[in-house]
């Protein structure tokens, strides 16, 4: 009898598999279990720097801190209007420089104890305090006499606009009246942090401090830390003391850092995460034609535009201090061609560079695509079809679609203007560098929204701002933002607003290409997840239900 | 040997300080702060955080100062990214998951490519030496960033067999093993083929084979340890790499392991973080050429301790 005989080869391969493939199997997904337990899966982009609010920058410890952390005030989940938060209410005095903000009785960090005014007041001194050294510091800087602390200039903290005046009442006074500062305070630079629990671990002002480790952590939002493994996973929990606990109906939300959104869509596409960080440009198309697949496109509060260095010292190209130059270069871009063909998440073409229509806003001078117009422009500055223009450098930050747009907008520069153009590709910290020393001559730029309010985009580009980085001072547009702060009301400060903007689209400081949109993959089992500007998801409102059906992770390229 | 082992040391200690030194003012001289971010910052927030991590000193006495805190307490200081973790902690918790790993890669690397090599040289010119040695260069060929996805996208996609990501249980654990694998396991096979066709075509094998001696005999007992003699030259440069993690399998996996720092760090501009592993890197070659070096005396008498 002859038995069956694999060939050496073969054996081997059979046993390696043997020994591995029963690791491998068919199960419930995550996502799944997670719909049956009321647990969140979130992709989350890099593993956070931090969980202490007063230290860290980024988006992803913003995705982790808003659930574990809660300031005196909180965005509604749709419109994002300001709603109580640890304050019940709040009152402005007449001069609309004065806030007090009354603290609800049932406002406890997760040991137990009261949250006070004076937690505040203590905290805004952490972050003002230079020893700590906190790089969002400048966000409280609205407060009379922050700066000046921060700066080391004003010594005695009492001096500075925020007191205790009750243990339940809070004062807050500004430099300037600001009619969106109730829409600042749900920053997270804003929110109180546990003195005498980070006093317990070392100094407060110690960066290196370990109180926000799982062990150590005390929180005062709707979770608290469980678990926090490098580069793994963050775990939150529901919080039994928060003060809203009955609202809060998720059990727990695990992050995932996944540094490569490649990584994260796949995540997505077997059915690990509910939601993703952000999605790989090259997978958009699948995901459009795939019915069902959950990817979900939303308006940003963001600008993508160019920066046109015209610094009388430090700008390299002494054409472009011409406003007519800038505006021909303005005036040249199809940016409906940049956002069908290249970006292709249902971006906004922009003609101004505030977006439109919140808090009523509307721009007063537009740009245009005008070829005729662009080619007259450059003329009459002495470049007629672009001849004696010095060239011009874009320069730009590595990443697929910056590229296909710089390539896309030297095209279109090259074709209409006659102007040579050539393309910088830079590093990330790099770019930083060139950009914020201004050795630059055309930057790749974007501004999001820190809250709704044109205010935000505005006011970088008055002369005194570090984020104008053009060289360009305009004393009538410094004038109009300083005028709005003390508008006597709303349409009146949106009109001064719109006066400084058209100032801006005019002189071409900056060339406004599209608007931002947010785009990425979410569950159909995601409930209570609105769109909204600023791409902010209060957990507290969300919940799990896939009584509609399970989730089901799409398959690319099926046929619909 | 003790003699040469401390000779060794002597010159790794002035290899890590050399290697050190140039790393400590390369990074320095990279554009760009690790403070750097899309909003521009205060000048003087700028400053109260060069201030806090010693920056505002002058690069020779930050110098200064950073040796001599490693050199007298080991402490490779607080990362400036991750700032309330050390970059010893970051070293601490990685590199067990990288070896973790790297051996498991190392284990199919020499497993698979040993067998195809083994194979291949039994029967040269044929179609069993043809098939594993062609895999073979396809191995080699295709970086991990390739086959990687490729592996993902058949197991863990289309299959659903394995998971795409992480590092938690078993099923996690397979897929970034067998990329890693074989890619080495290509080397593995190359280098094997090659170390037995020489020994099979030796004097011995054939006063072997007309003793009588079975061809099992002959391939186990006699000529499978001179034939491996390569490979196991390969293995000592391997590992280091192996075990330090890769950064590519450790992205594409989401694996939370050390060679993303290599990476990660350098764009960060995470300087203490760059120091750590790099130094970490240098300190393992060094180790394991030292261990080759003793090995391949140890092995081969006519070498002199020297």
């Amino acid at each position: 009898m002859k038995t069956l005989r694999l060939p050496p080869f073969a054996s081997a391969l059979l046993a390696l598999a043997v020994l591995f493939l029963p690791a491998c199997g068919k199960r419930e997904t995550r996502v799944q279990k997670g719909n049956r337990e009321q647990v969140l899966h979130r992709g989350n982009g890099a593993e956070p720097s931090e969980l202490d609010p007063q230290v860290v920058t980024g988006v992803p410890e913003h995705h982790i801190i808003v659930a574990l952390f809660e300031g005196l005030l909180m965005a509604h989940p749709k419109d994002l209007s300001p709603q109580p938060g640890m304050a019940e209410r709040w009152e402005v005095s007449t001069d609309r420089k004065t806030y007090t903000f009354f603290l609800r009785d049932n406002a406890v960090w997760s040991n137990g104890d009261r949250v006070t005014a004076d937690d505040f007041v203590q905290s805004y001194e952490r972050m003002l305090n230079p020893k700590l050294a906190a790089p969002y510091a400048e966000s409280l800087f609205i407060m009379e006499g922050a700066k000046e602390y921060n700066e080391g200039t004003l010594k005695d903290f009492a001096q500075v606009g925020v007191k205790a005046l009750e243990m339940k009442k809070l004062q807050i006074t500004l430099r300037t009246p600001a009619a969106y500062f109730p829409v600042i305070v749900n920053h997270y630079a804003w929110f109180p942090v546990p003195i005498k629990v980070i006093e317990k671990h070392g100094s407060r002002y110690d960066k290196g401090n370990r109180w926000t480790r799982p062990e150590n952590i005390v929180t005062n939002g709707p979770f608290t830390l469980k678990e926090w493994k490098t580069n793994q996973v963050i775990v939150v929990a529901k919080s039994e003391t928060y003060w809203d606990a009955k609202t809060v109906r998720l059990r727990a939300i695990h992050f995932y850092p996944t540094e490569s959104i490649d990584a994260d869509e796949r995540m997505f596409r077997t059915g690990q995460v509910h939601v993703i960080y952000d999605m790989p440009l090259s997978k958009i198309d699948a995901y459009k034609a795939t019915p069902n697949s959950g990817i979900r496109f939303e308006p940003y509060y963001g600008t993508y535009f160019y920066r046109i260095n015209l610094d009388p010292v430090k700008g390299p190209n002494p054409a472009l201090r011409d406003a007519r130059v800038r505006r021909a270069l303005a005036l040249a871009i199809d940016r409906d061609a940049i956002v069908k063909n290249i970006t292709r998440a249902g971006e906004i073409a922009a003609f101004s560079y505030t977006p439109e229509g919140p808090g009523g806003y509307h721009a007063k001078a537009k740009l245009r695509t005008d070829y005729d117009e662009a080619r007259r422009l450059l003329a009459e500055a002495g470049f007629p079809g672009g001849k004696g223009l010095p060239k011009l450098v874009v320069h730009f930050d590595t990443k697929e679609s910056h590229r296909a747009i710089a390539e896309a907008v030297q095209e279109m520069w090259k074709k209409q203007l006659g102007v040579e153009v050539e393309l910088l590709n830079e590093e990330w910290k790099v770019y930083l560098a060139t950009q914020q020393s201004q050795s630059y001559m055309i930057s790749r730029s974007g501004w999001i929204g820190d809250y709704v309010d044109p205010n935000t985009f505005l006011e970088i580009f008055q002369s005194t701002s570090g984020n104008n980085n053009t060289g360009w001072k305009n004393p009538e547009y410094d004038r109009l933002i300083v005028a709005s702060w003390y508008a006597p009301d709303e349409p009146a400060r949106m009109e001064l607003l719109a006066q400084a903007e058209a100032i801006l689209t005019e002189e071409c400081p900056i060339i406004p290409i599209y608007h931002y949109t947010r785009d990425y993959l979410i569950a159909s089992s995601v409930k209570g997840w609105y769109s909204n500007l600023l791409d902010e998801h209060h957990y507290k409102y969300l919940h799990l239900d896939d009584s509609a059906g399970p989730d089901k992770p799409p398959v690319l390229g099926a046929a619909p | 040997m003790f003699k040469f082992i401390a000779n060794r040391v002597v010159q790794t200690l002035a290899v890590l300080l050399i290697v050190g030194t140039i790393t400590f003012f390369l990074v320095r001289l990279a554009p760009g702060s690790p403070f750097d971010q899309e909003r521009a910052m205060a000048p003087e927030i700028r400053a109260n955080l060069n201030a806090y991590y010693g920056l505002d000193q002058p690069l020779r006495v930050q110098y200064w100062r950073y040796f001599t805190k490693l050199i007298t307490t080991g402490d490779f200081g607080p990362s400036f990214k991750y700032s309330n973790r050390t970059v010893t902690e970051l070293i601490g918790e990685s590199l067990p998951v990288s070896m973790e790993l790297g051996i498991y890669g190392m284990i199919i690397a020499m497993i698979v490519g040993g067998v195809a090599g083994v194979l291949a040289a039994l029967r040269p010119n044929t179609v069993t030496d043809y098939v594993p040695m062609s895999a073979a260069m396809i191995g080699i060929s295709l970086p991990t960033f390739v086959s990687g996805p490729i592996l993902l996208l058949i197991f863990g996609i289309h299959l659903k067999w394995c998971s795409v990501a992480g590092w938690n249980e078993a099923a996690d654990k397979v897929l970034p093993s067998i990329t890693l694998g074989l890619y080495y396991a290509a080397y593995f096979a190359r280098l094997t083929r090659g170390g037995m066709l020489e020994v099979l075509s030796q004097d011995y094998i054939r006063t072997a084979r007309a003793k009588g001696a079975s061809e099992t005999r002959v391939v186990f007992k006699h000529a499978l340890r001179g034939g491996l003699l390569p490979s196991i030259s390969f293995f000592g440069p391997a590992l280091a790499g192996i075990i330090s993690g890769s950064f590519t399998v450790e992205t594409i996996f989401q694996i939370p392991g050390l060679g993303r720092y290599f990476v990660t760090a350098a764009f960060n501009r995470d300087y203490t973080m760059i120091m750590g592993t790099v130094i970490l890197f240098a300190t393992l070659i060094c180790v394991f050429n030292m261990l080759v070096d003793i090995l391949l005396v140890w092995l081969n008498p006519r070498l002199k301790l020297a």
